[in-house]
């Protein structure tokens, strides 16, 4: 167990620096970073300094390491924008990411786990039929369409709910909710499939010829075995919520990291924009990680320390 | 297991299998195939010109203006129009890149399986990478640093995916291999590469045509995303994602102006789900 932990740290560690070096690559082949950074009537003096002052006058090799060390400490200069810290302006949209991700996350586990099972369980049913409608309904409506329909059913329509900004509380409810609506759908899917294997296995069929109840089967034997499939869900889920958190923070304009990103990028704000990439993926990273370790704990072929069944 | 479930099936007497197919798919079939004929013909039977502006008939509502069957947007623009022409954007950029996603992802995997060792680590390593972040992530930071432009944009809706392919086409070779009949060709002599094109690759096509149908409409969504935060197609082109976008400013007047190209891409995505989940079903249960 402590050498999978260790192994899969190595790895995200590994990731991490992929991805600054990936940043530093394409920002190095996208052009000279002092002309873009600066603006085309920038005088020779201004862009000299520049590069004296990113270390752009020393060796690729140099550059490279500097850059390393200055991303490692969230250093990534100031923004086009307002001449903040890039650090600045990021950390003050993580906790609005966070407020509306976060109870998204955990409603959408609340409701897609149990309807799945629910799903599963009474399969071929009307309950069934009605999930998995649901489901796919919510899975082809893109979750930018489902907030602007959102807004217009309340806010524009019934004008109980604001439509954007994010002052009050009333105005995280339509974000969440759409994060929820497009989330509960894959999850629900996806563990009424796992458990409908789960429950074609043969030892399922022994615990039934054993005449155990239908109730103690599900519990005891089907669920904990579902349980490590579901546990790399949860992996996708939490990236669909930052991947959704794009759209909805923008449908909604919500001042978090998925509209800042949107921003940047509309604006060519590209030390906002790396500073963005490299955040998203520690998100990532630590989410996987996570993932990984409750796999890893969940699993006994792991826990016990076999790792040839890993 | 289908079979199974439905035993009214083989006491009918025989007929074309496709009579018996639910009404649902059908119309699901007819959707996609009215989708394809206005993306092959929609420049000759749209009405009007969909940058045509008719100033003096802003915002008509559907049916309340002759001549504009759907009405007229902010611009005075015919919506019909606009939206024949937004559904053939979206679908040919959904196409060309379904296919590169196609190509680019079964050419790394056969690579991958076909020379294994470093390459096949460095493959499937860059592989997991992609599948760890979202891909909006990825594709906001090529957009960024490249700027959007049309050739550019509909290669990064085709590197979408692409790891599924990679993984689905190397998994598949690697049991060909161990099949008979790719080795049978091997030992009398067949070169590797007309192994690959003429026996394996036409025995692992159906899997792989599943993940078409099941890509294609994931792309529909994230072209019209990214055209809806304004950094996909770019005006005076159209698409439905930016026709969303466009209309969101007059949901209170003309909320049909958002609600029309919306419910275009979901009947569209859902169509292709379900055609593509129920013919999946059947011909699973064909080939057991």
């Amino acid at each position: 167990m402590f050498g999978f932990v260790l192994a899969r740290l190595l790895r995200s560690l590994i990731v991490l620096f992929a991805t600054v070096t990936f940043v530093f690559i394409v920002l190095r082949l996208s052009g000279d970073p002092a002309q873009q950074m600066l603006s085309d009537i920038a005088t020779p003096e201004a862009l000299a300094a520049f590069r004296t002052q990113w270390g752009l006058d020393r060796s690729i090799a140099e550059q490279y390491l500097l850059y390393l060390a200055n991303a490692f400490q969230g250093n990534f200069g100031t923004s086009f924008a307002d001449g903040r810290e890039v650090f600045t302006v990021i950390g003050e949209r993580v906790p609005k990411t966070l407020s509306v991700t976060v109870p998204a996350f955990l409603l959408t586990m609340l409701i897609g786990i149990p309807a799945g099972i629910l799903a599963a369980v009474r399969r071929e049913t009307a309950a069934d039929k009605a999930v998995m409608a649901g489901a796919v309904v919510g899975y082809s409506i893109p979750n930018f369409l489902l907030g602007v329909a959102l807004i217009y059913l309340f806010a524009v329509w019934l004008r109980v709910l604001p439509s954007s900004g994010s002052s009050t509380w009333q105005h995280a409810i339509l974000p969440v909710a759409t994060l929820v609506l497009a989330g509960a759908a894959t999850i629900s899917r996806f563990t009424r499939s796992t458990l409908i294997d789960v429950l074609g296995q043969p030892y399922i069929a022994a615990a039934r010829a054993d005449g155990i109840p239908e109730r103690e089967i599900i519990l005891r034997h089907a669920l904990p075995n579902a349980a490590i499939p579901l546990v790399t869900m949860l992996g996708f889920g939490a990236g669909g919520m930052l991947g959704g958190a794009v759209f909805v923070e923008t449908v909604f304009a919500w001042p978090g990291l998925g509209s800042g990103f949107v921003r940047a990028v509309n604006s060519g704000d590209l030390n906002v924009v790396q500073a963005m990439i490299l955040t998203f993926t520690a998100f990532m990273v630590s989410i996987n990680l996570t993932v990984d370790i409750l796999y890893a704990a969940l699993n006994p072929k792991i826990r016990l320390g076999n790792h040839d069944a890993s | 297991m289908t079979q199974a479930r439905t035993p009214a099936w083989s006491g009918r007497r025989p007929r074309l299998p496709a009579f018996g197919w639910p009404l649902s798919i059908w119309m699901c079939g007819a959707w996609i195939a009215a989708a394809i004929a206005v993306g092959a013909t929609a420049q000759w039977i749209a009405p009007y010109d969909h940058l045509q502006q008719f100033p003096l008939t802003r915002l008509a509502a559907p049916g309340a203006l002759p001549g504009h069957v759907l009405g007229t947007d902010y611009l005075g623009r015919d919506l019909l129009s606009n939206l024949l022409a937004a559904t053939q954007t979206t679908l040919v950029i959904a196409l060309v890149g379904s296919l590169i996603c196609a190509v680019i992802g079964t050419s790394l995997g056969l690579l991958a399986a076909h020379f294994g060792g470093w390459l096949d680590n460095l493959i499937m390593g860059l592989a997991d990478a992609m599948a760890s972040v979202p891909f909006i992530v990825v594709a906001l930071g090529i957009l960024a640093f490249f700027g959007s432009s049309p050739l550019l944009f509909m290669l990064l809706v085709g590197i979408a995916n692409w790891e599924r392919y990679a993984r689905l086409t190397r998994g598949l070779i690697l049991s060909a291999n161990l099949e008979g009949y790719a080795e049978a060709a091997r030992i009398i002599g067949v070169p590797d590469r007309r192994v690959y094109w003429r026996h394996i690759l036409p025995n692992i096509a159906g899997p792989l045509i599943v993940q078409l149908t099941v890509n294609f409409p994931e792309i529909i969504l994230l072209e019209s995303g990214l055209s809806f935060l304004g950094l996909g197609i770019q005006p005076p082109a159209t698409s439905l994602g930016l026709m969303v976008a466009d209309g969101r400013n007059y949901l209170a007047t003309a909320w049909w102006l958002s609600a029309l190209p919306g419910l275009i891409i979901v009947v569209t995505t859902l169509s292709i789900s379900l055609l593509g989940d129920f013919l999946r079903d059947r011909f699973d249960a064909r080939l057991r």
